[in-house]
């Protein structure tokens, strides 16, 4: 009987110990560190184009915190599936074709004559990159644009077009079968 | 217009691919081998073209499995060599399952499941070795007198009848081929002083055995002078750097002297270790293997004396009397740490690359 | 900070140099080009003029597409410090400014200036300074800008930038090393204009005000070696050194711990360790538009490999086609079976795209290499971490492990592995015995990284342009219910205080209207009509302000969009109501 009080006593004295320690090193170690949806909307392209569903790359950061799918992200891509699979640990997917599809960078482009100034496009842009007024000319600040897509639609004329962003030498990445003559002299065997 | 053809710089190369590395390897362990064959009969050569032919058999079926260019990857002789060096490291006359079945491992389990050329942790043909060894420790021991003291003599035939059969031609077996003039059966030079040392005698007194000659097994100090020579091509080609042969053998000599002016009845002496046994063979052809050894200048220099230092201390307190397969194999699991922490200063930089970032 | 100056120069006195880790010693051919004196080209009918020759910023254009321009007319203006102008080759006919394949591995098009000759070469007036000694040096720097020079050894970077300097200097280095295979350009000029390279270096010197001046010179060229140290001789300060045969000691940073056992700091410049370096065909560039009042319009290109049959070198105008170089040396179509033409040495160089690619400012050499000269790399096998690579490599990294990372394009461990310091020397490359292009791989991650840091930025952007938009989408909402809600709060007040509350209120008002107006119909006998149809009037004002009350007040309580000034309509009326 006393035995087993003693146990008991032992065992209570002992989780009590564990207990304290772990809830000291708790507080004395807290990592303070990127909330996760922080970390994920870091590697989400910031296009804000909403074609994962959500309103925005930060929604969807929040979605795949809390665990939704990590291959809706069309702009992004396989690169971003990529760094998300290594963030989250879950495997990576290929691009979930019900969003999109990966294609080339492009930027919205306003055909100025043809615009009529109803600022439906203004309202559209996510990030501000269109400038005009009501009845006034609008135009693209190409430098701001993403290339999210979400201004064409509302333009009740269709005078913005998607264009492919041009690459310049300084931006070229060594991949010789995109030059215009088309050679592909590096043979690389896996 | 005409189209124009690429390529990216540099588009000057050396003209020195693996094949030609290997090939050169493959060369430079002639002179060894005829060493070898004038001490010891023609065993060594059975071995080799046995060893030779299981490799290629070996990887060219896996190549045609895994779905690869098989004749392109057995032109680059990686196999070639890895048969070669596991046929020169086992005793010449033993069984041809030996070869075949530790040539089957270096090849298909030790490279070809690790990923191929490239990718194995551990040097191929030093892994089969110790497979072999653990396996089949009395066929892996029974090596042979030299021929001068060697009560039988064997011919060419006799050879490859003992290795296919166990019988020279006469009906001799192997064991009756290790007798020496003295009636005893004979073995390694090693192996002889080991076995002196533990039943209480000098390493003085185990020398006055009839197979040695002065301070060296007659014939060994040959051969390791051969394999020293083409050693020393390979490092005049530029095929392998100083730094492993180098510091491999320096430390082991030194660690050997060390012992040796400690209690020289007890420790033998530098050179014996240096011209007995497989330490030239372990410096000059197994420890330089690129694939499993360290890869950064200080790094080779760690890796190599780290083995010299494994094969006096497995040679003088650990049960095999010979060691450079266990200490190679090693040392091969720790190159990525010796990698990691030996990396050069760059150029322009204070300290070492990955540590200022 | 350099207390090691002394024993620098001690040691260069006696010929007793340091060395660069690594280097590789790839056959030389040399003498397939430099034999023969550098040849004059006839004018050509056109010549094609990139805008941007340089690392930085192209100028602005000054001419336009029918403009007649004469020799050395500048085209476009420096008007970025980063910027270099370019001039005309040639006098004749700006016929077109359009995109026209560059004199980059890419080939993509780039702005250039496209001009048909007029055969006549009439040149502008030239504008020497008489005495550079008496001008000052902003002038000088002014002058090496508006001529157009920049870097002649490789990269291109804007003399005149290197040359404004501040910083305290020890060493003016001058870089005749040229240490790839085949090229001489460098060599024939010493050998031919060495007086005109070391007025060069005077202006320089007067410039940059150096402690010393060191010459370089690698010991395969003695002839060259020799016209340098005779150019050089009156000059106590100037010493010309031989250094070792060794790719790529011509490197600058490779050069600097050669000749001073001096290491550029990463991400530095080579002032930071108190030297600049020059090319000696820049040297001459200098010396040319000082002196002479020359922009540089032309410069020593080799034409050189198996592929031409009489390989030489040439003064080319920058803007010549390479088709044309192709034609002056002599090019032998049976030696290629597939056309390759390279741009630079073999080590370096890269192949062109197109025929009509211009000699540029960095163009040194048109290397055409039989088929069995500088074959093309068979299919890269498996590295068998030999690290023949990090032997040979002069800055110490690790080829192997760059390789690998940026192959798994695992970016982030490449750049710790200092993927940046790599020089792209190409020496790794050149021994792997797996053939594996090392260096292909290094550009390729380093333009990832490039682009990948710089669309980085431009998420951060988007991101935070979004986020201060919906922050003011929702502020604009909050403060517009915020209204709406203090308007309701101010009518159901003024309701509540008032006791009877709106209705009350009308009711009196029409009270007393009523009221006026059976008052007013009393007087309507006595009185004028005027009076009459005023005070109506005034009776149809306060029902138009009643209405507009109560229409604002059903909005509120619906919540709706309300009309942007009705909250004040509200008030106003409620003050009209009260007043009346």
């Amino acid at each position: 009987m006393t035995l087993t009080v003693f146990a008991l006593a032992a065992i209570a004295l002992l989780a009590l110990i564990f207990g304290a320690l772990l809830g000291f090193a708790a507080i004395r170690f807290k990592v303070e560190g990127d909330p996760l949806v922080d970390q994920i909307d870091a590697i989400l392209p910031q296009t804000q184009c909403g074609q994962c569903g959500y309103p925005g790359c930060k929604p969807y950061a929040e979605a795949i915190a809390n665990g939704d799918d990590i291959n809706k992200c069309p702009p992004g891509g396989e690169s971003t599936i990529k760094e998300l699979s290594a963030l989250m640990g879950v495997e990576a997917k290929p691009l979930d074709a019900a969003h999109g599809v990966e294609d080339v960078k492009k930027v919205a482009f306003i055909r100025e004559d043809e615009c009529i100034g109803c600022t439906k496009c203004i309202q559209a842009c996510p990030v501000d990159a269109i400038l005009g007024a009501a009845k006034q000319m609008h135009t693209i600040l190409i430098d701001e644009c993403t290339g999210c897509d979400l201004c064409v639609d509302p333009c009740p004329v269709d005078c913005i077009d998607m264009v492919p962003v041009d690459v310049d030498s300084s931006h070229w990445e060594w991949k010789f079968n995109k030059v215009p003559v088309g050679d592909i002299p590096i043979r690389q065997m896996s | 217009m005409t189209m124009l053809s690429l390529s990216s710089s540099p588009h000057h190369h050396n003209r020195r691919d693996i094949g030609q590395v290997m090939r050169l390897v493959c060369y430079a362990t002639i002179p060894g081998i005829l060493a070898n064959v004038w001490f010891f009969g023609f065993g060594i050569l059975i071995q080799v073209v046995l060893a030779v032919i299981t490799a290629l058999v070996t990887e060219g079926v896996i190549m045609e499995l895994r779905k690869k260019k098989t004749e392109r990857v057995l032109k680059d002789y990686s196999a070639v060599l890895a048969a070669l060096l596991l046929a020169i490291s086992i005793p010449p006359l033993a069984p041809w399952w030996v070869i075949v079945i530790g040539t089957f491992f270096s090849i298909a389990v030790v490279k070809q499941l690790y990923g191929g050329l490239g990718y194995n942790m551990f040097n191929p043909a030093m892994a089969g070795y110790v497979m072999l060894l653990i396996s089949f420790p009395m066929q892996m021991t029974s090596w042979l007198p030299p021929l001068s003291i060697a009560e039988q003599s064997h011919s060419l035939w006799d050879a490859i009848h003992t290795i296919f059969t166990g019988f020279t031609s006469t009906g001799f077996s192997v064991e009756q081929l290790k007798v020496g003039v003295d009636g005893t059966t004979m073995a390694t030079p090693l192996d002889e002083v080991k076995t002196a040392l533990l039943q209480g005698y000098t390493v003085t007194e185990a020398k006055s055995h009839i197979m040695f000659d002065g301070n060296y097994g007659k014939g060994w100090l040959w051969v390791a002078m051969a394999y020293l020579l083409g050693g020393l091509f390979l490092i005049k080609t530029k095929v392998i750097n100083w730094h492993i042969p180098g510091s491999m053998l320096a430390s082991a000599a030194l660690l050997s002297l060390f012992l040796f002016l400690l209690d020289g009845d007890q420790y033998a002496s530098p050179l014996f270790h240096l011209f007995n046994g497989s330490l030239i063979v372990g410096a000059f052809f197994i420890a330089t293997d690129p694939v499993s050894a360290s890869t950064t200048s200080k790094g080779r220099i760690i890796f190599g004396a780290a083995i010299g230092l494994w094969v006096i201390i497995i040679r003088n307190w650990g049960g095999y009397p010979d060691a450079i397969a266990f200490a190679v194999l090693i040392m091969n699991m720790a190159v990525p740490l010796i990698d990691y922490y030996t990396q050069p200063r760059t150029y322009g930089h204070k300290t070492k690359a990955s540590k200022d970032s | 900070m350099f207390a090691n100056y002394d024993k620098i120069i001690e040691r260069i006195s006696l010929n007793q140099l340091w060395d660069f880790p690594g280097g590789v010693h790839p056959p030389q051919q040399k003498t397939l080009s430099n034999q023969a004196s550098i040849e004059h080209l006839q004018v050509e009918k056109t010549y094609y003029v990139p805008v941007k020759q340089h690392i930085g910023l192209e100028g602005k254009l000054l001419v336009s597409e029918g403009d007649k321009v004469l020799k050395g007319q500048t085209l476009t203006t420096s008007e970025a410090p980063f910027s270099v102008p370019v001039h005309a080759p040639t006098s004749g006919t700006v016929t077109k400014i359009a995109n026209h394949v560059s004199a980059h591995p890419s080939g993509i098009p780039e702005l250039t200036v496209i001009i048909d000759a007029d055969g006549q070469d009439t040149w502008i007036e030239l504008d020497p300074v008489p005495d550079y000694a008496k001008a000052s040096k902003s002038e000088l720097i002014e002058r090496i800008c508006d001529a157009g020079i920049s870097g002649m050894g490789g990269a291109g970077f804007p003399t005149h930038i290197k040359t404004n300097n501040s910083k305290p200097l020890e060493f003016l280095i001058i870089n005749g090393i040229e240490c790839e295979p085949y090229i001489s350009s460098d060599d024939r000029l010493m050998r031919e204009h060495a007086w005109q390279i070391r007025q060069g270096i005077d202006i320089l010197v007067h410039i940059l005000q150096p402690k010393q001046v060191i010459v370089a010179v690698e010991d395969n060229k003695p002839e060259a070696l020799e016209t340098m140290s005779i150019a050089c001789q009156q000059k106590i300060n100037y010493q010309v050194v031989s250094v070792p045969t060794k790719y790529p000691a011509g490197g600058e940073k490779q050069l600097i711990q050669v000749l001073t056992s001096r290491e550029v700091p990463a991400n530095g410049l080579p002032i930071d360790v108190a030297c600049i370096m020059y090319n000696v065909a820049t040297c001459y560039a200098i010396a040319d538009a000082i002196v002479e009042g020359k922009p540089l319009i032309e410069r020593v290109v080799t034409l050189t490999g198996q592929g031409f049959k009489s390989p030489k070198n040439v003064w080319a105008r920058l803007g010549t086609p390479i088709q044309s170089l192709l034609i002056y040396g002599d090019y032998d179509e049976s030696q290629q079976s597939s056309p390759r033409f390279i741009m630079g040495g073999p080590m370096m160089g890269f192949t062109m795209t197109s025929v009509l690619t211009p000699i540029v400012k960095i163009s040194n050499c048109i290397l055409v290499p039989a088929d069995d000269e500088l074959p093309n790399p068979e299919d890269e096998r498996a590295c068998i971490r030999c690290s023949a690579c990090s032997d040979v490599c002069p800055a110490s990294l690790l080829p192997q492990q760059l390789f690998w990372y940026s192959k798994a394009k695992e970016l982030e461990k490449a750049e710790e592995y200092n993927l940046f310091d790599c020089i792209e020397c190409g020496a790794c490359a050149y021994v792997c015995p797996s053939e594996i292009p090392l260096v292909h791989y290094y550009r390729q991650a380093k333009a990832d990284i490039r682009n990948q840091k710089e669309e980085k930025e431009k998420s951060d952007k988007a991101k935070i342009r979004f986020e201060a938009r919906k922050a003011r989408l929702l502020k604009e909402k909050e403060h517009r219910e915020e209204k709406h809600r203090l308007a309701a709060e101010a009518r159901k007040a003024s309701l509540s205080t008032d006791g009877g509350g709106a209705k009350d209120k009308i009711a009196a008002a029409l009270a007393r209207a009523k009221a006026k107006k059976e008052a007013f119909a009393k007087q309507a006998s006595n009185a004028p009509h005027m009076t009459d149809s005023a005070e109506s009037e005034k009776t149809k004002a306060v029902s138009v302000s009643e209405i507009s009350t109560e229409v604002a007040v059903s909005q509120t309580a619906q919540g709706a969009s309300p009309a942007k000034d009705g909250p004040e309509d509200d008030t106003a009326a409620n003050k009209e109501t009260t007043e009346l």
